[in-house]
């Protein structure tokens, strides 16, 4: 599945050009947080890569095939609940593997209560809050047991103590070995989780570096003066 | 006028024997043509609501179009097909409350297929990325869509059973409203003023009336327990 090669990657939808010949390589380790300015196609790269979009043209390889050969899951900004208890909508993810009833149940018991949900399982997923939605949505991506883990923005509208708890299942989730994906406009988040950062603008990769390197001094004038809070990509509007 | 709308009410507050038989007949065939309606009606909207084929959007116009088909065609047909020179005549259902099942399921069929459709497509519209990168197959999915919008879905079954409770032409036809064995409450409406005796119409009517408010009201609460109960 790893090394994941996106080669002179084009998404143009009617004629507007989003992703322009983009070219990245990820290795099969650590949380890598695409950065990048509104607009940019941070969540159409995602989207490409889940197989939710076709492409206008390049190529995405993984590890020496076409498709992914280890399990994907993605994680919303909005994610999708079912109006079923919080059990049932982690286990129903489970139903389309090869696992019996009592494995998805264990399974699904043991993620919630890993996301601090087990108290709630019966309670209905649509009543929970911001927070609780998030932590329901990265348990069922978690009890899939993925490789690759992509993230749509987890924390976007979520306060401070929601945030860390996602946070945190994030960097446990990698630990067990899954390679995250993420996106963020939270560049403090981006510092506290990234391994590497891929740094999007005008639809390609401007720089992917290590993180620790990229927050330090970044080299491309489109990251620094991102990261110095300037605006080139200042949106125009109609008078 | 005062003087039926009183004789209606006598009717009722009696227990008339010949009232209740009618709208326990009634009520048997109306409920046991909307099970039969809902067994079929629903996977099929829901399963049209999440497949992409070639042909989709003109089944889904001629679904639509059934929603507005007229019941004296439908009674026709079926009694075309129930008679004893048609296809089915030979289980001898004509003038048979099985035969006003039948007419009346072929008309609830359509209708509740097309609500759901309408309202499982709305939501697979914001599910589908989701339940595509999870790996759910569209039949699967459509089950899911179906149980996740079980309280709209009810609106499918209300319209259904008030189009079969309401229906007159269909079960006249293949019915043909014969006294204690096929009389409904809409065939008795029809022949009992037709004939003059407007109390027994009346008390029909207001019986037919409560039966449809009671369900809508009832219908009403669930859903606003279900909103609360599960958002």
């Amino acid at each position: 599945m790893f090394p994941l090669r996106i080669v002179a990657l084009r998404f143009v939808p009617a004629g507007r050009v989003v992703l322009d010949d983009l070219d990245l390589v990820l290795d099969g380790e650590g949380i890598s947080v695409i950065l990048g300015p509104n607009g940019t196609g941070k969540t159409v790269l995602l989207r490409l890569l889940a197989g939710l979009l076709p492409s206008d043209g390049g190529s995405i390889t993984w590890g020496e095939g076409a498709r992914p050969t280890g399990r994907l899951a993605m994680v919303f900004q909005q994610p999708m609940l079912l109006r079923m208890s919080v059990f049932t909508n982690v286990e129903f993810a489970l139903r389309p593997q090869a696992m019996s009833g009592a494995e998805r149940h264990a399974r699904t018991a043991e993620v919630l209560e890993r996301v601090g949900l087990a108290h709630r399982a019966r309670d209905s997923a649509r009543l929970l809050s911001g927070g609780e939605r998030q932590r329901l949505a990265l348990a069922r991506a978690w009890a899939m047991r993925p490789r690759l883990l992509l993230l749509d923005e987890p924390t976007a509208s979520l306060d401070p103590s929601a945030t860390d708890a996602v946070e945190r299942i994030i960097r446990e989730i990698r630990t067990e070995g899954a390679k995250v994906l993420m996106t963020t406009h939270n560049i403090g988040q981006a510092t506290r989780l990234a391994d590497d950062v891929i740094f999007l603008a005008d639809g390609r990769v401007q720089e992917h570096e290590a993180a620790q390197r990229f927050f330090a001094r970044p080299q491309s004038p489109a990251a620094r003066a991102f990261m110095q809070g300037e605006l080139p990509w200042r949106i125009a509007f109609d008078h | 006028m005062t003087q039926t709308l009183l004789e209606a009410l006598t009717l009722l507050g009696g227990f008339d024997h010949r009232l209740l038989e009618i709208v326990g007949l009634s009520l048997r065939v109306s409920l046991t043509a909307l099970a039969i309606g809902a067994l079929l009606g629903l996977p099929l909207g829901a399963w049209l609501a999440v497949v992409d084929f070639r042909g989709r959007s003109a089944l889904i116009i001629a679904l639509n179009a059934l929603m507005g088909l007229p019941s004296v065609v439908v009674g026709v047909l079926v009694y075309l097909a129930l008679s004893r020179s048609g296809p089915l005549g030979s289980y001898g259902l004509l003038f048979s409350p099985a035969a006003m099942v039948v007419a009346q399921s072929v008309l609830v069929v359509p209708l509740i297929a097309a609500v759901t459709r309408q309202i499982v497509e709305d939501a697979w519209r914001d599910y589908a990325p989701e339940l595509s990168v999870i790996g759910v197959g569209r039949l699967q999915a459509a089950g899911l869509l179906l149980a996740d919008c079980r309280f709209s879905v009810s609106v499918a079954l209300l319209a259904g059973l008030g189009r079969a409770m309401s229906e007159v032409g269909a079960v006249m036809i293949v019915g043909g409203n014969i006294d204690g064995y096929t009389r409904v409450m809409t065939t008795a409406i029809a022949l009992e003023t037709s004939k003059g005796d407007l109390a027994l119409s009346i008390a029909l009517g207001l019986v037919l009336m409560t039966l449809i408010l009671g369900l809508n009201v009832a219908v009403h609460y669930v859903r606003g327990w279900a909103q609360r109960r599960y958002g």
